[in-house]
């Protein structure tokens, strides 16, 4: 069987270092930068000489060719990530003239120069009125397909504090994606700081379960009907799980928050996708197709290589599927959920 | 190989129509929490209740076990904990609204009431007591000692003296190390006591060197280490901040125990103590499966990070954990549950637990959503824990 046509949902174009965006930046900011000691976000999500940070013959920051080359066969639509966390600088303003630069290097260098390309708007989230701004300027550009929140944040993104920035791209039509890493400055872990990297990168499952119970038992989904969320690079097997747990609770505390007004796997359902990568998966591939569906995943998933990151091969999920399912997960799901 | 799989949900996001709950039957408020009766075991095994609390009826209880200069101090500043961290339950106590004792002492204080409502109605033959009063969340930790010294006390006296069904836990100071080593050291020959407990959210992640000495001591004594649902430790109850509800506060309680389990394996605890036991309680289990399949893949590519871990993470869980089965998730279709039992490959590990006096108590009769076999019946709900705590 010939592969379906691919959109995939999570290639990463990573800025390789700060000077990339000083012709972006306002005098005033480039000058601070150039001034102080100021050398980027420091969060370390991707150490690069860790394994799960490049596969082999791969770059930590691929370019535009090495991207072309590598990550675009039978690729349709790529949807890039760009995981520069403006959220873990502290000055505010200082990180929205860094989203701002950012997508504009965005434009300049990747969708200007590859029409089978979209992109994902970086905001600076810790200040939502400023990443609604941010998300103004762009939300009329047809490249950019959504706006990207690191999965660990100040506070979880159900919180009302963050609908200026739901709000903003609701209007636009843009889907929101919430993506592996962050540095908010508080422990990764609901117990404190770890001490190793693994933990930090095998725990980070629990942050997107905390997220997805945070949307929808603070009511984001009823807020925002028509708000769409993609949980990228954070694996989807655990939903099953979450989907059983959260609707039990919703049964015994629903009049705790009556707005939640249907049990929580169908705000799920509706609203979240998921993409493939890192599959996680069983050594049992009968106890993959069991979670596959428990969840209905042909409808939830998308397909992403997570270009340049090292994963598990893709192809023991991708044997399990039919045709029909296969067409769903590697382009229609995205096609619909995107809008492409 | 090809397995397919059916789904009815939609792919346009949108609204939800009933096709899209899987199973669930559910499109309005209404409709949606089902009322049919539910599925009722037969009571046909030996019962073992693995989570039981008890609280001192008052604070002159506490005080009157506490050393004299400790009770001026306890009547003076009072408990000093992790402030703002606590969530409103959804009901007083979050317990049972049956489980008050007419004299307007706490759920849970009250030994004839726990006897009538819980050992006598269910018959059981064993119930491990877990008395969550706060001795490890106390920020003094020299009065956090001397607070578990005599809730320890307390147990001997008006609980396992008069009642022979019952068991203990070894309560600790659990932030310093030495401290609750001491404590499992007094308590540790007793045969009363059944596990050290500890609280699942601690300042730091339970891996970390600090609360190694406890780990020692627990292996000295051959008790197991048991890790409780809740707790304040000061640090958002998520990893990406506090989140508004006790919803949340509740069913986010696996989030916290998955980092708890990251961190004991990684960190290495288990190939420094290979002879210790960890019991969680009251996390749920349907999280454990997935949880294993990503350490494992992590471990496969970021293992030289933590060359202490020789094995493959879900090898050592099977190996070292023990698991109560309150409050459990509850599967769409009642085959998903089976599949859950199968994925999680841990029969001899489950063990039956009902929460008394909590609002979400299980019923021997009603815990488990689907019939089980003889044979897992009978562990589950007593031979699991007779072999773990040699009852």
């Amino acid at each position: 069987m010939p592969d379906p046509t691919r959109i995939d949902c999570d290639i990463h174009n990573e800025i390789p270092n700060l000077e990339t965006l000083y012709p972006y930046l306002p005098d005033h900011w480039l000058d601070y930068c150039r001034e102080s000691a100021f050398n980027g976000p420091d969060a370390a999500d991707y150490p690069e000489s860790v394994p799960t940070t490049a596969r082999e013959g791969s770059s930590a920051k691929p370019d535009l060719a090495e991207v072309q080359n590598c990550a675009m066969q039978d690729v349709e639509i790529g949807i890039l990530n760009c995981a520069y966390r403006v959220q873990s600088v502290r000055n505010e303003d200082l990180a929205a003239s860094l989203a701002t630069a950012v997508n504009q290097w965005q434009v300049e260098h990747w969708l200007e120069k590859e029409p089978r390309l979209r992109a994902s708007i970086v905001v600076p989230s810790h200040n939502p009125a400023l990443a609604a701004k941010e998300i103004e300027r762009w939300g009329d550009h047809p490249g950019f397909v959504q706006v990207i929140l690191p999965v660990r944040a100040e506070a979880p993104y159900g919180n009302r504090r963050y609908d200026p920035i739901y709000s903003a791209a609701v209007k636009r039509g843009l889907a929101i994606g919430i993506h592996y890493g962050g540095a908010p400055g508080h422990p990764p872990t609901p117990t404190g700081w770890p001490s190793y990297f693994i933990e930090d990168y095998a725990g980070m499952a629990q942050i997107f379960q905390s997220q997805v119970i945070s949307l929808v038992c603070e009511g984001a989904f009823e807020r925002f009907p028509a708000l769409r969320v993609a949980l990228i690079e954070g694996g989807f097997t655990w939903l099953p799980s979450l989907m059983w747990r959260i609707d039990k609770e919703w049964k015994g505390l629903r009049h705790n928050t009556p707005y939640v007004r249907r049990p929580p796997s169908e705000y799920m359902r509706a609203h979240l996708r998921l993409t493939i990568q890192p599959l996680d998966a069983p050594p049992n591939p009968l106890h993959l197709a069991q979670i596959l569906d428990q969840c209905g995943a042909e409808d939830l998933l998308l397909y992403a290589s997570d270009y340049p990151h090292c994963h598990d091969d893709q192809d023991i999920l991708l044997d399990l599927l039919t045709a029909d399912q296969r067409e769903k997960i590697c382009s229609a799901n995205a096609r619909a959920f995107y809008r492409l | 190989m090809t397995a397919q799989f059916g789904s009815t949900a939609s792919v346009e996001s949108g609204p939800v129509t009933k096709d899209q709950t899987n199973g669930h039957g559910a499109n309005s408020p209404v409709s949606s929490v089902q009322q049919a009766p539910r599925y009722r075991a037969p009571l046909d095994t030996a019962i073992i209740d693995t989570d039981i609390h008890i609280y001192f009826p008052t604070q002159d209880a506490l005080r009157s076990y506490l050393d004299e200069s400790w009770q001026d101090y306890h009547r003076t500043f009072g408990q000093r904990g992790f402030d703002g961290s606590h969530y409103p339950r959804a009901m007083p106590n979050a317990a049972r609204h049956d489980a008050w004792p007419d004299d307007g002492t706490p759920p849970g204080s009250n030994l004839p009431l726990l006897q009538k409502q819980l050992l006598d109605e269910w018959n059981i033959e064993v119930g491990v007591l877990n008395p969550l009063v706060g001795a490890g969340e106390q920020r003094n930790l020299a009065f956090g000692a001397a607070f578990a010294r005599a809730t320890n006390e307390w147990q001997v006296a008006e609980w396992l003296d008069p009642e022979p069904r019952l068991r203990a836990s070894i309560i600790v100071p659990w932030e310093d190390g030495e401290l609750s080593a001491a404590e499992i050291d007094r308590w540790g020959s007793h045969p009363g006591f059944v596990h050290a407990l500890l609280i699942a959210r601690t300042k730091e992640p339970l891996g970390r060197r600090k609360y190694w000495p406890m780990y020692e001591a627990a292996c000295r004594h051959d008790i197991p280490i048991a890790i409780h649902f809740g707790g304040a430790a000061g640090v958002p109850i998520t990893g990406s901040g506090y989140p508004n509800h006790y919803i949340e506060d509740h069913g986010g309680m696996p989030q916290t125990f998955q980092a708890q389990v990251i961190s004991l394996i990684f960190e290495g605890v288990l190939q420094q103590f290979p002879t210790l036991k960890f019991v969680l309680i009251e996390g749920g289990f349907a999280w454990i499966p997935p949880m294993l399949w990503r350490m494992d893949s992590a471990w496969r590519k970021l293992g030289s990070e933590v060359p202490h871990v020789t094995e493959p993470p879900s090898q050592l869980f099977r190996r070292h954990f023990w698991v109560s089965t309150q409050p459990m998730e509850e599967p769409f279709k009642p085959d998903q549950f089976r599949q859950l039992l199968g994925q999680l490959d841990l029969d001899d590990r489950l063990l039956f637990a009902t929460d008394y006096p909590h609002w979400d108590f299980d019923a021997p009769d009603r815990a488990f959503p689907v019939p089980l076999d003889k044979e897992r019946r009978r562990k589950f709900m007593a031979e699991n824990a007779r072999a773990l705590y040699k009852l």
